[in-house]
């Protein structure tokens, strides 16, 4: 009884393969004729370069204090000026690139982790259990904005890595939906009814049939949520409940500016104009991957 | 439509339910004591020992929990720690405060929003559509705290204009701090409503080329009615339907954004409330803001669904 199917699976799988590295090929394609994808994600990928190798030429150490040359305006010597304790803000920022990243890539990826699978439960199984699964969510989408992370870091208490599980936290229902919407349509298709009738278990038909049609509304809301999990983390190190000093974060380093702002304007300005490249970046290459993977919500 | 409003209300009913769990939960998950950490880690023991009975934390959770919910409905969101004051009086009159700058805010995004998005699906792909959507992209991407200062910078600390503009010396118009006068709304309504505008700029948009390339406009079009008229009263009226449900979830999310303009700009509000009572650890302030601005959120969103449904007929609960 089991020869059959096993055969059938191996007939299967070569065809499917072809067809699924083929689908990649023409999405790698497109990518690469997008303009906001190629734009957004050479930014990025700067960003990342900048995170590698910056720290190695930035001409001063990020905390290192020169209360002499405190508040400096951006000068041949200090290219983007000195902070309150006279630290050169050019090396901090460099120095902080990799933060932001960080903090926007691993919340992300653990709020959506978590968002995944549980989608992809309430979506497969539907009932009792997709109804406890959606109504959580429905209450973790009841706090606007930044609160639910808020509420989270008051709890936890003010740290960079309290802000990473805040901020994922607070991502998780927007993957739980998407997923399970997606789910809901690919379960009713004949294919995956075939497989359950050929004995397939749920574990194979979630992790071979169901999770690959879910990935491509996944990577474009994931690159979206990076760039909000990054506003959101910076405005949780600017209200001091998330770095404390002196990690060169953005977000925090604009709080010391606030301070500032009547005689060193520029403590302030360029951590923010470095935070809207950076969620620029992410949206951007976010906009051109949803042109990819889902052209018919291309304007 | 009786029958939806029900439902929909039912609906809500778990929600709420969860939400005063979660705020109730608050407390108990914070590591350690949390009867110790409200009243000060050098606080004598007998202090620590009065506040925990103060507070009903020898009781057993589920008591704890129902005490909690049935003061909560009757008005009763305990009493702050640092100050002592009842939380229902000490959120009072900030309440409005942060109502009033989401529901400004929310004004001038929809206002803008509308125009912009409006402006780029009819002219689309010319100079404004690219620059406006360049904008809005913008929009998106600035942190509303950064922006928030960048103004308190240019417009309220302000910057000296050359002598040859007549009338004007320099552009210190608005006040940095406050709120209640004109001069001290502009800044943050600016601040708070930039990202709300720039989504809803992109939403209409979307939406307006969608409808525009709908059979019913090229009928309109194909019969004579002047653009104008096929754009605002037949294009518009059907575009905007989807645009209510942003606007209302862009009213909560100010209400939660509401919590760093307010720290910009020294606000009185709930915001300013929250952040103070988080860092002097007064929880029972805590929850009942963070509780408050729940409440208002799923009441809106509620409001919003019904707006929804009342505009479109074809909307279906399920």
């Amino acid at each position: 009884m089991m020869e059959p199917l096993h055969s059938m699976d191996n007939n299967q799988t070569s065809p499917s393969n072809s067809a699924r590295s083929k689908r990649w090929n023409d999405i790698f394609y497109k990518l690469r004729t997008n303009k906001s994808a190629v734009i957004g994600g050479g930014l990025i990928l700067f960003f990342i370069f900048v995170t590698i190798f910056g720290p190695l030429f930035t001409p001063y150490s990020p905390n290192t204090q020169d209360m002499v040359n405190k508040l400096q305006p951006p000068s041949s010597e200090h290219w983007l000026g000195t902070d309150n304790f006279g630290r050169d803000i050019f090396s901090r920022l460099i120095h902080g690139t990799g933060l932001t990243l960080i903090v926007g890539f691993s919340s992300v990826a653990l709020g959506a982790t978590v968002g995944v699978f549980l989608g992809i439960i309430s979506g497969y199984y539907g009932k009792r259990t997709d109804s406890i699964i959606m109504r959580t969510m429905d209450v973790l989408l009841a706090f606007p904005g930044i609160l639910l992370a808020l509420a989270i870091v008051s709890v936890l208490g003010g740290s960079l890595v309290n802000v990473i599980i805040a901020v994922a936290i607070s991502s998780i229902p927007i993957f739980a939906r998407i997923v399970r919407s997606s789910t809901l349509s690919v379960k009713k298709l004949e294919y995956i009814d075939a497989m359950r009738a050929l004995g397939a278990s749920d574990r194979r038909i979630i992790f071979k049939h169901i999770f690959p049609n879910v990935t491509s509304p996944l990577i474009v809301q994931a690159t979206l949520s990076i760039a909000t999990a990054i506003l959101s983390a910076s405005g949780l190190s600017f209200l001091g409940l998330g770095a404390q000093p002196p990690t060169p974060e953005w977000g925090a380093m604009l709080s010391d500016g606030r301070n500032f702002l009547y005689n060193a304007p520029h403590v302030a300005l360029f951590p923010g104009i470095a935070i809207v490249i950076v969620v620029l970046a992410f949206n951007i290459l976010g906009d051109g991957l949803r042109d990819v993977f889902d052209p018919k919500t291309k304007d | 439509m009786i029958q939806y409003i029900v439902r929909r209300i039912l609906q809500t009913i778990p929600v709420l339910i969860g939400v005063s769990i979660l705020v109730f939960s608050m407390m108990h998950l914070v590591p350690g004591d949390p009867a110790q950490i409200m009243a000060g880690e050098s606080a004598p023991q007998e202090q620590v020992d009065n506040l925990r009975e103060r507070l009903g934390l020898n009781d057993p959770l589920p008591v704890q929990y129902f005490t909690y919910v049935s003061n909560v409905v009757q008005g009763d969101l305990g009493n702050s720690i640092r100050s002592g004051r009842d939380v229902g009086d000490e959120i009072g009159s900030r309440f409005w405060v942060t109502v009033e700058l989401a529901f400004y805010s929310t004004i001038l995004a929809v206002f803008i929003g509308i125009i912009a998005g409006v402006i780029s699906a009819t002219k689309r792909n010319s100079f404004a559509d690219t620059g406006i959507m360049i904008v809005a992209l913008f929009g998106l991407s600035m942190p509303n705290f950064w922006l928030g200062l960048m103004l308190i910078q240019w417009f309220a600390i302000g910057m000296d204009l050359p002598s040859w503009i007549p009338f004007l010396e320099n552009t210190s118009w608005f006040k940095p701090s406050g709120w209640g006068s004109f001069s001290q709304i502009v800044l943050p309504v600016i601040t708070l409503g930039t990202g709300s505008a720039a989504i809803i700029a992109r939403m209409t948009r979307s939406s307006m080329l969608d409808v525009i390339g709908q059979d019913y406009i090229r009928t309109a079009r194909a019969k004579g009615v002047k653009e104008r008229i096929v754009i605002y009263r037949h294009a518009l009226k059907n575009a905007l339907i989807p645009v209510v449900t942003v606007v209302g979830l862009q009213f909560g999310g100010l209400l939660g954004g509401a919590v760093l303009t307010e720290t910009v700009f020294a606000i009185n509000g709930m915001g300013r409330l929250v952040i103070d009572s988080i860092s002097a650890r007064d929880f029972p302030v805590v929850q009942g803001t963070i509780l408050v601005t729940a409440l208002l959120f799923v009441f809106v969103n509620l409001l919003v669904d019904i707006a929804y449904k009342f505009l479109n007929k074809r909307i279906d609960l399920d």
